[in-house]
């Protein structure tokens, strides 16, 4: 850690000697050529790029070095720290150079650094807890803002009248105009502190929230103003103030129209792009950027701008786009508004470090702090008071305690406070100083105390579970429920809105935006289910492999054919289709369809990849290979027309051995029907059940040791595992459906894989006990899986043994 | 409040029902009101067709008529209309509850008993796989297969089913929703 900090010192004392010898350079090359140079020294050819990648990557490094220590950002969060070591650096360049040759300007933290950061924030926002949560945002933002502003305005000015702050020539305008760049909370700030304390998600969306939407105000309230100021005093009356409030509107709501137009073109183009899913992720970013850029042009709030567009394009996005896009558009954005967040607390910190802006006026300085801190908490509960009477959760006083507190000031403030016209306000640096001073003690200390704060006040955190499937269910029931009372009370509340919005955007929006097989997906409660399944298998495989069982690189080429056989049928379909691949009736039948050509190793190819399908679908098959393995090879061997002999002796003894066991227990619990297991066994087979394909066989061979076996453990195999494995029984693909209306619901059956296909047609099977029993054992979830990637499997006994027995050795 | 109060004459067993249901004067008028809308021909009672006329496009709605209806009766006075919609009344904070006095309606253990009957149609206390397969099928019925329903049936019980019977009963069923905001999730603001 110390070479790289040696290592920085030299960079940055290079770059600052570097800059008065480019003069050098010149004269240099221009006068004097006596030969051909071989290599020249072209330091100012390079300059103006080489100096922004050599901070970018500085303040990277400078990220990496607090991350070394990450036990520090539990005391300190880690924009704080960067602000000190923004403050190292500044004074190590002024130390080189007794200037401050770099520091953050308005326009490439305006242009260049703040957009990213801010697309990430729409993108990923919460949108139902937005949207839920929008009117006391909105409250919050405007009404707030315009509080804090007008009083700390207001207040300053009292104070100087009143001649606490010595001789300083602002006037009213300028206190108000200063009073409204001071106003608006930051998110850049707030998310920098907040996503360190784990805030439960209304409370953290509240002041998210706020932050973001508040630049619409903050946008106006300093056109507006700086206006003023420019005119003079004279030129305001009634018209201008009502152009004010106008304009206000104009903005915001223009602003948000013009982002959520970007979005669906967004949206739209996501739709087209399935040709050209390499340069699909860069859409919303150039989309988002143009939206940002719009409407600064117009004179619209830009940060609302890109919020809707984020907002408004993640559904679809989501939804219509290649998930390995999907992930690249995530993970891009968080590194370029990680990156941009870094990159604006360092050059905060370098800011400072500069003594031409330095003026110090202690009450000037002192009092902003103190009527901010003020102003927000007093802000805050008056708001929260007038919201609670009409909020169904009210926001505890100690949320409102936080709330006040998490009114962070930022780089945003900052931004403004540079911008600000010398001639017209005179005391410019004092302001720029005063912002400053806030924006460290907002983010310095405000950040540092802010988890010590929100654990003593005990307020509620946020859940980190996710939902269970049993909570999705019943978060619908609810939704449908309040939906039925409001009608049959009468009244109109906000889930009549809630359902009317969403039916429209059933109807027309997602028409027009959606791909057709995306639309098919959107079931919300099926995704949870899809992601538990997909959770499932990648636990499943990261066992596998710390187990290492060679089993799994062995048999790769095994399943292959599998996937090809999905591919073909399935192209549009989303990963989980491979998934339910062996539930759905139709896979099933069209996989007995297409014998498997010889195309594994091509396919073997494909699959090494890594697509993501691949993997799943591969978990599904190795957990299948992994646990069918010798079950299967001497299935093979008792096909019909192979009889070859089973020569794993050790694993015929187990299997007798398992099922002597499991009998024994059987017997003891004596609750399940033993029956129908048998009846399933004697039958070679059942007449076609609407839903399944025919020919669901269950043929078997008797006389040999294994299937009395069998039998008898299929008999005593759902006995045992009935109580452990519960999920098994109703993997779609596990279930025979042949069978599930004759029983009794608590009553599952299994068919065993043996019995249900040995080397003839195509069937969907259920895990056996013993197959149970060889898993992992606290990943009874992947029952699920197994039995659907046995299912799958199942389906590759379909080709003639000789080319499946090459797959398997 | 005056004329609230007197109008409240009307409404059978009003001053009773002010204090078993908790609401207030002027939303139990109003919803007597209703009730009296509903109830097309001024039977004095609503049968289920009332009452499923508003509901036609919800996916919920004939369970939720159900849970008007007390097993076995065909229909419902304004008593029992009210009490049902007492339930979703968002509950307050500062309850003082003398020992004597039952449970709220609007406490979160009635709403979520209210939640529990929804599925449980034949009133055997424990939500089975059927049921709630009927819930699903219900609620995703076009879009999802056979298969997949089952599946995830059957997923949801092994999530919550703790004393592994295979059902869910009322105790499994509070225990998974228990970091559920029941309040905020089953409370309709009444209007006045």
């Amino acid at each position: 850690m110390m070479m790289r900090m040696m290592i920085l010192v030299l960079l940055l004392c290079c770059i600052s000697s570097a800059a008065p010898e480019e003069t050098h350079d010149e004269h240099g090359g221009g006068h004097n050529i006596t030969g051909i140079p071989i290599v020249t020294f072209k330091w100012h050819h390079v300059k103006p790029p080489y100096t922004v990648a050599l901070w970018v990557l500085v303040c990277f490094l400078c990220k990496l070095l607090i991350e070394a220590n990450h036990n520090v950002t539990n005391y300190i969060p880690e924009s704080a720290l960067l602000i000190c070591f923004g403050f190292i650096l500044g004074g190590m360049i002024w130390g080189a150079d007794q200037v401050q040759t770099f520091k953050l300007t308005p326009t490439t933290f305006f242009f260049y650094l703040l957009p990213q950061i801010i697309l990430d924030t729409g993108y990923s926002m919460p949108n139902k807890l937005f949207f839920t949560n929008l009117g006391a945002i909105l409250v919050h933002a405007v009404i707030g803002t315009c509080w804090n502003a007008a009083t700390l305005g207001l207040s300053l000015w009292g104070c100087h009248q009143a001649g606490a702050m010595g001789n300083i020539e602002i006037g009213l305008l300028q206190y108000l105009l200063y009073g409204s760049l001071m106003a608006a909370v930051d998110p850049v700030a707030v998310i920098a502190v907040f996503e360190q304390v784990h805030v439960n998600e209304v409370l953290f969306i509240l002041v998210f929230g706020e932050s973001l939407l508040n630049d619409g105000v903050t946008v106006v309230l300093f056109n507006v103003f700086d206006a003023f100021v420019s005119l003079g005093g004279g030129a305001i009356d009634a018209k201008e103030i009502v152009k004010g409030i106008v304009s206000f509107f104009v903005v915001a709501f223009g602003g948000s129209l013009l982002g959520t137009v970007f979005g669906l073109l967004v949206s739209l183009l996501s739709r087209c792009t399935k040709n050209i899913q390499i340069i699909e992720p860069g859409f919303i970013f150039v989309l988002g950027y143009l939206a940002y850029l719009t409407a600064e042009m117009l004179s619209l709030s830009s940060i609302l701008s890109i919020v809707f567009c984020g907002v408004c394009c993640q559904k679809y996005m989501n939804a219509n786009m290649d998930e390995n896009s999907i992930q690249t558009v995530r993970y891009a954005m968080k590194v370029f508004a990680n990156g941009s967040e870094t990159i604006i607390f360092v050059f905060l910190g370098i800011s400072a470090i500069d003594k031409t802006i330095w003026v110090w006026n202690t009450g000037f300085i002192l009092l902003t702090l103190f009527f901010i801190l003020i102003y927000r908490f007093i802000g805050v509960f008056i708001l929260s008071w007038i919201l609670n009477r009409t909020r169904l959760v009210p926001v505890t006083f100690v949320e409102q305690i936080i709330m006040g507190y998490g009114g962070l000031r930022g780089a945003v403030a900052y931004g403004l406070a540079v911008n600000l016209n010398e001639t017209n306000i005179k005391e410019k640096n004092l302001m720029v100083c005063t912002t400053l001073i806030v924006v460290y003690f907002t983010v310095i200390l405000q950040g540092v105390t802010m988890k010590p704060l929100v654990q003593w006040l005990n307020v509620k955190r946020a859940t980190t579970t996710e939902l269970t499937l049993v909570e999705k269910v019943q978060n619908k029931v609810f939704e449908h429920m309040l939906v039925g009372i409001e009608d049959i009370s009468g009244q109109i509340g906000d889930n009549y809105w809630r359902n009317k919005w969403r039916n429209f955007e059933e109807k027309w929006m997602s028409r027009v935006l959606l791909k057709p097989s995306a639309r098919k997906n959107q079931d919300r409660l099926f995704n949870v289910f899809h992601q538990l399944n997909l959770q499932d298998a990648m636990e499943y495989v990261k066992e596998g492999e710390r187990r290492g069982s060679l089993d799994f690189i062995r048999n790769e080429s095994a399943f292959v054919d599998f996937k090809k056989k999905l591919e073909e049928d399935y192209e549009e379909a989303m990963p989980d289709i491979m998934a339910d691949m062996a539930d759905d009736q139709n896979g099933a039948s069209v996989m007995r369809r297409d014998p498997v050509p010889s195309i594994s190793l091509e396919m073997h190819e494909q699959n090494m990849r890594g697509l993501r399908e691949a993997e799943v679908i591969n978990s599904h098959h190795l957990l299948d290979q992994h646990l069918y393995k010798g079950r299967k090879q001497h299935r093979y061997r008792f096909s019909r027309s192979h009889l070859d002999i089973n020569q794993d002796e050790n694993e015929v003894q187990e299997i007798f051995q398992r099922t002597m066991r499991s009998r024994l227990e059987s017997f003891k619990s004596g609750k399940m029907g033993v029956a129908p297991p048998k009846t399933i066994t004697k039958h070679t087979k059942r007449e076609p059940q609407p839903k399944m394909p025919n020919g669901r066989n269950k043929n078997y061979h008797s006389g040999d040791e294994d299937f009395e076996f069998s039998e008898g453990d299929s008999a005593s195999g759902y006995d045992t595992s009935f109580p452990m494995r519960v999920g098994y029984r109703a993997g779609a693909g596990i279930e025979n459906p042949a069978f599930m209306p004759d029983l009794d619901p608590s009553s599952p059956l299994h068919i065993p894989p043996w019995l249900a296909d040995a080397g003839l047609e195509v069937n969907q099977v259920a895990p056996s006990e013993r197959a149970q029993m060889r898993t992992p054992g606290h990943l009874h979830r992947l029952a699920s899986l197994r039995s659907r990637a046995r299912s799958g499997e199942t389906d590759q006994d379909l080709p003639p043994p000789p080319h499946r027995d090459d797959d398997h050795l | 409040m005056g004329s609230s109060r007197s109008s409240l004459r009307r409404v059978p067993d009003g001053q009773q029902l002010l204090q078993e249901t908790g609401f207030s004067a002027a939303v139990l008028l109003r919803l007597h009101q209703r009730f009296q809308f509903l109830d097309k021909d001024s039977r004095g009672h609503l049968r289920s067709e009332d009452l499923e006329a508003e509901l036609s496009e919800n996916p919920m709605g004939d369970r939720i008529v159900g849970a008007f209806f007390q097993p076995g009766q065909e229909t419902v006075d304004f008593p029992s209309f009210v009490r049902v919609l007492a339930h979703f009344r968002p509950t307050e904070k500062n309850r003082t509850r003398g020992g004597e006095q039952p449970e709220p309606a609007n406490s979160r253990n009635r709403k979520l008993k209210f939640a529990f009957q929804l599925y449980d149609r034949d009133r055997d206390g424990k939500i089975s796989r059927t049921e709630l397969l009927q819930v699903l099928r219900e609620m995703l019925g076009l879009q999802v297969t056979e298969e997949q329903l089952q599946s995830i049936a059957e997923r949801a019980i092994q999530e919550a089913d703790l004393d592994r019977d295979h059902a869910i009963c009322f105790d499994e069923f509070r225990k998974s929703l228990e970091k559920v905001n029941i309040d905020h999730k089953m409370s309709v603001r009444f209007l006045e």
